[in-house]
């Protein structure tokens, strides 16, 4: 007895803080009480109703309860307890704030699926008068989603009236807008405003808003509300084209960075490397070692990783060229079959030392979330950075080529070796240090790769295909046309993936390409002149 | 004068040897399998490899002869597979796991209440024998048209060559194409009203493989032996001489590419009612190289070198991935390389030259 007697203070210094002894846990007017002890569904309607019009931090928690199924009435007296949780004993009665454990005879007022959803409503309403601004921006936000619930006109009034903060004041006029159209009972000066509004905003909700209006009587209002649902719709088609072309766009810098190195080693050199996808991979592991390396800071790796899977890669390119390419140049098939062997021993090397599942790479912070450019429109972060960062290498790759002295020699050696070599250029130095460069390259494109697909062992395969079409698509010989090729067949397959499904619009490409290549067997911008006709 | 033969003797001494050794090897193996001997189990991957390597002997007459580079030749190797199959899946009838007598169990599975147009017909086994010969060919003729009369040669061939099996693949993987998607077509229990699991039907199996091994050994060698095999060697060494002559380059090599994928259609259907399953990963870039990677070894351009290659490549398949399937990739990478690098003329050509030091040290 006295032990329940201080558990029963202490809760009632936790609940209702420093009140008397016998204080209710909730204080409801003795309508309210009888209507929720009722086991009518009207009487309980009608208790909803009162609570949620007149509602209160307090009202809010007792509904939040009753729609959880925490509330037990004593058919008898007419007493209401509260459980504590669904698992708990504890009821507490709401009269005087006692507690009673596993009180006998006791029924749950039990709410139908139709009432929990007014008491959601109610609860939301009463979010929008919640003291935090957070809680009110979620809850204003909420209103402008499709398919919300309306609420009062006069609500929306009596909230303004109060709001100091603007965003939410805009969020809330725009709401109030919405709510109007759809009523379609405002005067004309108010409609007009109002679809307005919904115009400059052009989301989904205010589509529907404006369309809610498109039946009504006044042919002025009819014809502006029909006038603004087309204005929106053209605004979302060019926003999800706008997407599209994005989407198409990181997908193209993808396959322009995968295939830029080969671009260097097939395009320049004329050597075929098999193995080209699995330098990318290399590129892609050396950052998740590098994040293994440096836990706490992954965007300090990512960067490291820049470099550091150019020098891994551009390494192992080395070494393929002096151990076995060196020997099978003038031999493009040999050197095909050969390098395929090399990306098959690549291939389980990694998996023998990786484990052949896929490794989490981190995305740094920098990377994550949207940039929010308009209501239908927005960017993701790690997209645009792989953009730019296609763009810099890139240039960076073309600057190498078209400034500096290893460009020239390389350049030089691919188009008259013998003639090179006569004006003192060392042919076998230049052929391995560009073979560097192109693999150093594939391992840039792995480092951007990591940030959008799975690292594991056959990274490289599902992009060696793609990264051959794009040389030669491009024609080989030509990075601009490496880069003109790449963003198209990106762009290309991004339109084509919904209409087709991404699987088909894959191989709509592989088709379309095998037959551009049968018309132009160079590609777009074909090598000129007498280096290429060999 | 020397008069330049322009034809060689059909039945040369390799051709008559290799006809021989199949044959009696062919024929030891059939017998000891009847008796009980060599377990069946052994039959069935002799078969299997006999049809890997009719498919090398495909790949050689193209690889071999007219100097191009396939890297996607199991495509008609498995189009050969997929009308077998759709045969065998057709003749399953109601014994399959939801009964239906005409819908084929992954129909049934995907709620599909008719049978696609194009699979009519192969409840007849003579249709889908035809089927076997006739999907490979066209599709070989379409692609050659297109791309050997574009002129489309050398490292771009082998890479469209490439692509091409590698969209078959994405495309046999759809559901919705009809053949099965992801899991193919398995599940086969009678062929011509004979059950696949008796150990008579795998040893008739491999008799049949072994018999068209020599058939089609024969019909290449006809080819090589004949004016057509001397202007494909024209072809591969000189292509624009062999035009400025006159010939027409594109029609040689389309004919050959079609014979080609013919016989690689039929090595196809004899291999899957020896697996009993064909999919999809059949039509994988892989499984392609390594057919061209057996020809290599073997050594090209000379027919039984391109069988005993896919011999020794699939063998050592076996052994590795029962043993050490770590090793195997290793193993296999490590060959491409070794062979182009030490072995160009293969294993053939290495006996040829050991044989020919002899005769000289005589």
């Amino acid at each position: 007895m006295f032990a329940s007697m201080r558990k029963a203070l202490l809760l009632c210094l936790m609940t209702i803080g420093m009140q008397s002894f016998a204080a209710p846990v909730y204080d409801l007017s003795p309508e309210v009480a009888t209507s929720v002890a009722s086991s009518s569904v009207r009487d309980r309607d009608s208790a909803i109703k009162a609570l949620g019009d007149d509602i209160s931090e307090q009202n809010a928690d007792f509904l939040k309860k009753l729609s959880s199924g925490l509330i037990y009435v004593d058919p008898d007296s007419g007493e209401i307890y509260v459980r504590q949780s669904r698992s708990s004993d504890t009821y507490t009665r709401v009269s005087d704030g006692s507690q009673v454990q596993a009180p006998q005879g006791l029924r749950r007022s039990a709410v139908s699926t139709q009432q929990r959803k007014a008491i959601n409503g109610y609860l939301r309403s009463f979010q929008l008068f919640s003291e935090d601004p957070a809680v009110r921006l979620k809850a204003a936000q909420e209103l402008v989603s499709p398919n919300a619930k309306p609420i009062a006109l006069e609500t929306f009034d009596k909230l303004m009236s109060k709001e100091q903060d603007k965003e939410i004041y805009s969020v809330l006029k725009l709401a109030r807008a919405q709510a109007l159209s759809k009523l379609g009972t405002a005067g004309r000066q108010e409609t007009f405003e109002a679809l307005d509004l919904l115009e400059s905003d052009s989301s989904v909700a205010s589509l529907q808003a404006a369309q809610a209006l498109e039946q009504s009587k006044d042919p002025q209002i009819a014809s502006a509300a029909r006038y603004a649902s087309g204005y929106i719709k053209f605004c979302q088609k060019l926003s999800d084209f706008t997407m599209t072309l994005f989407f198409g766009l990181s997908l193209g810098s993808v396959l322009v960075l995968a295939a830029v190195g080969l671009a260097i080693t097939f395009g320049v050199m004329g050597v075929i490397n098999m193995a080209h996808g699995e330098l990318i991979m290399i590129g892609a592991y050396t950052v998740w070692i590098i994040q293994q390396l440096l836990p706490q800071n992954p965007g300090l790796a990512l960067f490291l990783s820049i470099p550091g899977a150019f020098v891994v890669s551009g390494f192992m390119g080395i070494l393929i060229e002096r151990l076995v390419i060196r020997h099978l140049y003038g031999r493009p098939l040999e050197t095909l079959l050969a390098t395929f062997g090399i990306s098959l021993i690549l291939q389980q090397l990694v998996r023998t030392l990786f484990s052949p599942l896929n490794r989490a790479v981190t995305t740094p912070e920098f990377m994550r979330g949207t940039l929010q450019i308009s209501t239908n429109l927005s960017f993701t972060w790690n997209r645009i950075c792989i953009i730019c960062f296609c763009m810099i290498v890139f240039f960076v790759i073309l600057a190498i080529m078209k400034k500096t002295r290893l460009g020239l020699e390389v350049r030089a050696v691919s188009q008259n070796r013998p003639i090179a070599r006569a004006l003192g250029i060392r042919a076998a130095k230049v052929d391995a240090l560009t073979f560097g460069l192109g693999s150093g390259v594939a391992g840039m494109a792995g480092v951007a790769l990591s940030q959008i697909t799975n690292v594991g062992p056959n990274l490289g395969q599902n992009y060696i295909v793609d990264s051959f079409m794009v040389v030669v698509f491009g024609g080989a010989g030509n990075l601009w046309g490496t880069l003109t090729g790449g963003l198209i067949m990106g762009v290309v397959n991004k339109l084509l993936e919904p209409v087709s499904g991404a699987m088909l619009s894959k191989i709509i490409i592989l088709v379309a390409l095998i037959l551009f290549i049968q018309k132009r067997p160079r590609g777009l911008f074909p090598q000129r002149g007498r280096a290429a006709e060999d | 004068m020397e008069k330049i033969r322009l034809q060689e003797k059909l039945f040369n001494r390799p051709t008559v040897s290799f006809l021989t050794v199949t044959g009696t090897l062919g024929a030891i193996v059939v017998v000891l399998a009847a008796i009980g001997i060599l377990p069946v189990y052994t039959v069935n991957l002799l078969g299997k490899y006999v049809t890997y390597a009719i498919l090398a002997l495909s790949v050689d007459m193209i690889w071999g002869y007219l100097g191009i580079l396939t890297l996607g030749h199991c495509v008609f190797f498995a189009l050969g597979g997929y009308a077998m199959g759709m045969y065998l899946t057709r003749s399953i009838g109601a014994q399959g796991v939801y009964g239906d007598p005409v819908l084929p169990d992954f129909m049934v599975f995907l709620n599909w209440h008719e049978l696609p147009w194009y699979w009519h017909g192969f409840e007849y086994f003579a249709f889908a024998a035809v089927m076997v010969i006739l999907v490979p060919a066209a599709l070989a003729w379409v692609f050659g048209k297109l791309a050997f009369g574009s002129r489309v040669s050398g490292v771009y061939l082998s890479i469209i060559t490439q692509a091409l099996t590698y969209a078959m693949m994405l495309a046999f993987f759809l559901n919705e194409l009809g053949f099965g998607g992801n899991n193919g077509l398995t599940d086969f229990k009678t062929l011509l009203g004979f059950s696949l699991s008796t150990d008579a039907m795998r040893i008739m199996l491999f008799a049949c493989s072994v018999a068209a091994l020599m058939i089609s050994y024969i019909i290449c060698r006809s080819v090589v032996a004949s004016r057509l095999g001397r202007l494909c060697v024209a072809v591969r060494d000189a292509e624009s001489r062999v035009r400025f002559i006159g010939y027409r380059v594109e029609n040689i090599k389309l004919w050959i590419f079609v014979l080609s994928a013919i016989i690689a259609g039929i090595a196809g259907a004899l291999y899957v009612p020896q697996v009993g399953i064909i999919n999809p990963s059949e039509f994988s870039p892989v499984n392609s190289i390594e057919i061209v990677v057996c020809v290599a070894l073997g050594g090209r351009g000379r027919l039984y070198g391109a069988v005993v290659g896919a011999f020794i490549v699939h063998f050592a398949k076996t052994c590795f991935t029962n043993a050490f399937p770590e090793v195997w990739l290793f193993a296999l990478g490590g060959l491409f390389v070794a062979v182009t690098l030490f072995l160009p003329r293969g294993v053939a050509g290495l006996a040829d030259s050991l044989l020919s030091s002899r005769a000289r040290a005589n």
